[in-house]
């Protein structure tokens, strides 16, 4: 019974985390977006009191139900090994018991919490459970998820429905997705071996939660009385955490699956109340960041000549030359991220922003020291003025809440121009579409000859208005690099 | 001018010829009540011809345009990049000709410039007497404009067709660009006076002009009408630019004016446009309602081809046809032709009053406006924007009673049609665009005009 309300529970958790990173359309959101707000590691960045408290109850009450029902990329390994366990009655009786490795995973967890104060992101984003799993979905299963939907979208379309839009999958980076596949191959293949191997060894989470678990009220005991030490339960624990011989179960390496509980057929396995209370502890968080690095990303783009050509035929389409990342300075994140140190030093890489950002303007980033977290660029979209969705999903706290209004006036970059590439002086077309799209004026366009009033304009930006949507980047027609972009802000600013 | 008297002439019958009503024939589908098709998909008669005053040619009503040539994607060949489908060109030629359709209109800008190819290899397979040919004299670039260069054109467009002679040579599109154009591409090179000399050679048969745009070119080549001799004109015409053409934009001049200027002469009126590009097939819903209760089985367009049709100095109507579909249902329309009734033309008249209501742009596709230098798809941004016109999809604010499901179709629409690239917020306004425009569209007022509605749209401020 209790094994089935945790399987269950597990499940619907599972799949509604798993949507989150999937649903483009961000509708889910407003339904299920606290699923990925009580995850334990974001919540510990967004400094979530209330969600921090609640585990920390959870786990001393329960034990590590959290790493069998709310964490994903346990529910994950436990659907793996599952698998592996349906093949024979064998393969179900992989398991044994091994004892606790706690240099590695108190060394893991150690190594962790230094990576968090000297404010290595990237080694934090690397072992957040949650993140991992994120990082697993919208890598590898979103773009299969967005085909699908653009075949629906197809059929919608020929049916005259405006039901599905067809939406653009695209390599948003490459090291991420490595990591990601990386990431996917070698916990599958433990979880498909060995079980619960990388919570209990790796995983900081897990650490933290085995560690109070010890304590928790309710616990599984064996009954030495009625034990016949037939290894039965031992033989089925994923956690490898159950000594029969010595009627022990390892509490910090359980993860209260309940697994064990209708294998023993003499009824020594219980999983009951102890009268004993545990001290508490929470995790401290730490706060700093570093410097940061250039970010140019190396994206393969087609290119080919286009040229305003004598029009002596009718039809036909030029081709466009896709635009190219421009070397930043400073990369740019969204609005809520109120700056660079916030951004990172909360930030867990999960994904979950670059999931649902529609304008295609979050991708991981490839910088070494915050590789995987999101930056924006505007080469495929721009920040539009009606859009807060990263600031809505961000369960971390590093892209804080923020309504529209107060987006339009953060300024969190500021536009600059490289005449070298300005159309007016380059083709000697009148243009001005960066100053006709700036949602908040800050660009008017000036003669290009001082002294000559009626000659071609090119712009001229304002920069103390300037928000640093990137609607002039996106729009600008110059390619491969346009001429005008957006330099990111350190600390974010208020107009 | 009152015009009325010249519309509803019962005597086109006069110039149908010998070839007209075939009316056995007509009593072909069965008589037990049941059918195994509609009637409306095949020609129930024979095609009307129209006789050419000066040749005596017998000239199908129907003339077959090869500006829309089919692709193997089946698009049309001035969308994107796709190769022309010749073997669906050729069984469509077949078809047409099978039927009686002995016009074939191209010229050496259609379908980025392979058309006249086309064409050629299609007509090929048929004896040079079962069809007349017309092309067109394209030097709209200015290095064309040398007489070296415009011959060159004139003598390549031959080649490309695989003849040495042609029925129908047109100077193509005069009027744009006003009198100094016509003296850049046509006086001043001396390239008219080549081509009358040609024409007293026997290598071109008629010698004609395709105007759009400035009126005073129109007048200035009537009147000199007695010099060149013109064998036939070809003028935009259909029921919304019969007496709506200026009223939709200022440079054009009512179809009305133009015909009744070349019936005074006698000048056979080769007709384009008859469909507005499709547009007066294409048509808001209530007006298909008023079309249907009149003729339950007949197509929308078959209101428009009748309507050019009715006119009797009309020699051929023009149609673009992509699929074999529209040439069935052309074939249907004018085998024979049916000439509107007084009721009905004064029917068409209110038909286009209505129509005049809707703030349609007035693109027809014609695509001379593309390549936009910059990338974007100016007709596909355009006719989205008289798609969802027409279908209701353009609420007038946030109040209004549809909006949601307005605001996604618009929205999701535009994407569908035109890749995001494309659209209007990335035009820049250099407009190099829009003196190619036949209609007279002021193409970048109009892309920022649709840009502004859809980032109301998109902002929710609308």
């Amino acid at each position: 019974m209790l094994r089935t309300i945790r399987r269950a529970l597990a499940l619907i958790f599972f799949i509604a985390v798993t949507l989150l990173f999937l649903d483009f359309t961000g509708t889910l959101h407003s339904w299920l977006g606290w699923m990925a707000k009580i995850q334990f590691l974001p919540a510990v960045l967004a400094l979530n009191a209330a969600v921090i408290l609640v585990l920390v109850l959870l786990t001393l009450i329960f034990g590590r139900v959290y790493c069998s029902v709310i964490c994903p990329l346990g529910v994950f390994q436990d659907i793996v090994a599952h698998i592996n366990s349906r093949r024979s009655r064998k393969a179900a009786m992989r398991y044994t018991w091994s004892p606790a490795r706690n240099i590695l995973r108190y060394g893991m967890l150690v190594l962790f919490l230094a990576a968090m104060i000297a404010g290595v992101g990237t080694l934090v984003a690397l072992l957040d459970p949650y993140a991992s799993y994120g990082r697993m979905v919208s890598n590898l299963l979103a773009p299969l998820w967005q085909w699908g939907n653009n075949l629906l979208a197809y059929i919608a379309e020929q049916a005259g429905s405006y039901a599905f839009y067809s939406v653009d999958v695209w390599m948003k980076s490459l090291p991420t997705f490595i990591i990601a596949a990386a990431t996917f191959i070698v916990i599958a293949v433990l979880a498909w071996k060995n079980g619960r191997t990388y919570c209990n060894t790796v995983c900081p989470v897990g650490t933290v939660l085995g560690f109070l678990s010890r304590f928790s009220l309710f616990r599984i005991v064996i009954d030495a009385g009625k034990c016949k030490e037939c290894g039965l339960c031992s033989r089925q624990c994923k956690a490898s955490c159950i000594d029969y011989k010595n009627h022990k179960v390892d509490h910090s390496r359980c993860v209260t699956c309940f697994d064990c509980l209708g294998t023993c057929s003499h009824g020594a396995l219980r999983y009951e109340f102890r009268f004993r209370s545990a001290g508490d502890k929470t995790p401290a968080t730490a706060d700093t960041s570093r410097r940061t690095f250039l970010a140019v990303a190396a994206m393969t783009t087609v290119s080919a000549a286009m040229k305003a050509q004598e029009k002596k035929v009718d039809g036909g389409l030029a081709v466009i030359e896709d635009k190219k990342i421009p070397d930043r300075l400073t990369r740019i994140v969204p609005a809520g991220a109120v700056s660079l140190r916030n951004f990172q030093s909360h930030c867990t890489a999960c994904q979950l922003c670059v999931s649902v950002c529609p304008n295609q303007v979050l991708r991981p980033s490839t910088g070494l020291m915050h590789l995987m977290m999101p930056e924006m660029s505007y080469e495929r979209g721009y920040c539009r003025p009606e859009c807060t969705r990263c600031a809505d999903v961000c369960p971390a706290g590093a892209i804080l809440p923020i309504t529209v209004a107060e987006k339009s006036s953060v300024r969190i970059g500021h536009a600059v121009w490289i005449s070298d590439n300005c159309v007016p002086l380059t083709d000697g077309q009148e243009c001005g579409n960066c100053a006709r799209h700036c949602p908040t004026g800050a660009i008017q366009m000036i003669p290009s000859v001082p002294s000559d009033p009626a000659s071609l304009k090119i712009p001229a930006i304002n920069t103390e208005r300037c928000i640093g949507c990137g609607a002039c980047e996106n729009l600008c027609p110059a390619r491969p690099f346009s001429a005008i972009y957006v330099e990111g802000h350190l600390t974010h600013s208020e107009m | 001018m009152d015009s009325n008297n010249n519309i509803t002439r019962r005597d086109f019958l006069k110039t149908m010829g010998a070839a007209g009503l075939a009316a056995g024939l007509a009593s072909c589908s069965s008589g037990n009540g049941s059918r195994s098709s509609a009637s409306s998909v095949l020609p129930e008669g024979d095609m009307t011809y129209r006789t050419n005053p000066k040749t005596g040619d017998k000239v199908s009503i129907l003339g077959f345009g090869m500006m829309r040539l089919p692709t193997v994607g089946g698009k049309s060949a001035r969308e994107g990049n796709e190769e022309i489908d010749q073997e669906m060109v050729n069984m469509m030629v077949d078809y047409a000709l099978e039927h009686g359709v002995n016009y074939f209109d191209t010229s050496p800008a259609y379908c980025q410039g392979l058309s006249e190819r086309s064409t050629g290899i299609a007509l090929g397979r048929h004896p040079r007497d079962s069809y007349f040919i017309a092309t067109k004299l394209s030097n709209f670039a200015s290095s064309t404009w040398s007489r070296e260069a415009s011959v060159a054109m004139y003598h390549n467009s031959m080649k490309e067709l695989g003849v040495d002679y042609i029925d129908y040579l047109l100077l193509h599109a005069i009027g744009q660009g006003g009198m100094q154009n016509l003296h850049d591409r046509y006086l001043d090179n001396g390239i008219l006076d080549f081509l009358l000399k040609e024409r007293e050679a026997g290598r071109i048969r008629n010698l004609g002009f395709s105007y759009h745009g400035d009126v005073k070119v129109f007048d200035y080549l009537l009147s000199m009408h007695d010099t060149y001799k013109w064998d036939f004109v070809q003028i935009q015409m259909n029921y919304l630019d019969w007496r709506f053409a200026k009223q939709i934009n200022e440079r054009n001049t009512n179809a009305e004016y133009l015909y009744n200027e070349l019936a005074k002469r006698d000048i056979p009126v080769v007709i384009m446009e008859p469909l507005l590009g499709g547009r007066l097939s294409n048509v808001p819903d209530n007006v298909v309602r008023q079309f249907k209760q009149r003729e339950p089985e007949n197509s929308v367009a078959s209101w428009a081809f009748r309507f050019a049709g009715s006119f009797p100095h009309v020699l051929t109507v023009l149609s673009g046809m992509t699929r074999m579909e529209h040439l069935q249902d052309n074939l249907h329309t004018y085998s024979p032709l049916k000439p509107l009734s007084e009721d009905e033309f004064s029917f068409l008249q209110d038909t286009a009053s209505l129509m005049m209501q809707f703030n349609t742009i007035p693109c027809n596709d014609c695509k001379y406006c593309m390549p936009c230098p910059y990338g974007i798809d100016i007709p596909g941004v355009l006719l989205h924007y008289n798609k969802c016109l027409n279908e209701g999809n353009i609420p007038a604010s946030s109040q209004s009673e549809n909006y949601r499901k307005a605001r996604r179709a618009f929205l999701i629409g535009y994407d569908r049609s035109v890749p995001r690239l494309r659209q209007a917020d990335h035009c820049i306004g250099c407009n190099q665009c829009s003196p190619h425009c036949p209609q007279g569209i002021d193409i970048p007022k109009e892309m920022q005009k649709i840009d502004a509605f859809v980032e109301k749209l998109k902002q929710g401020t609308l």
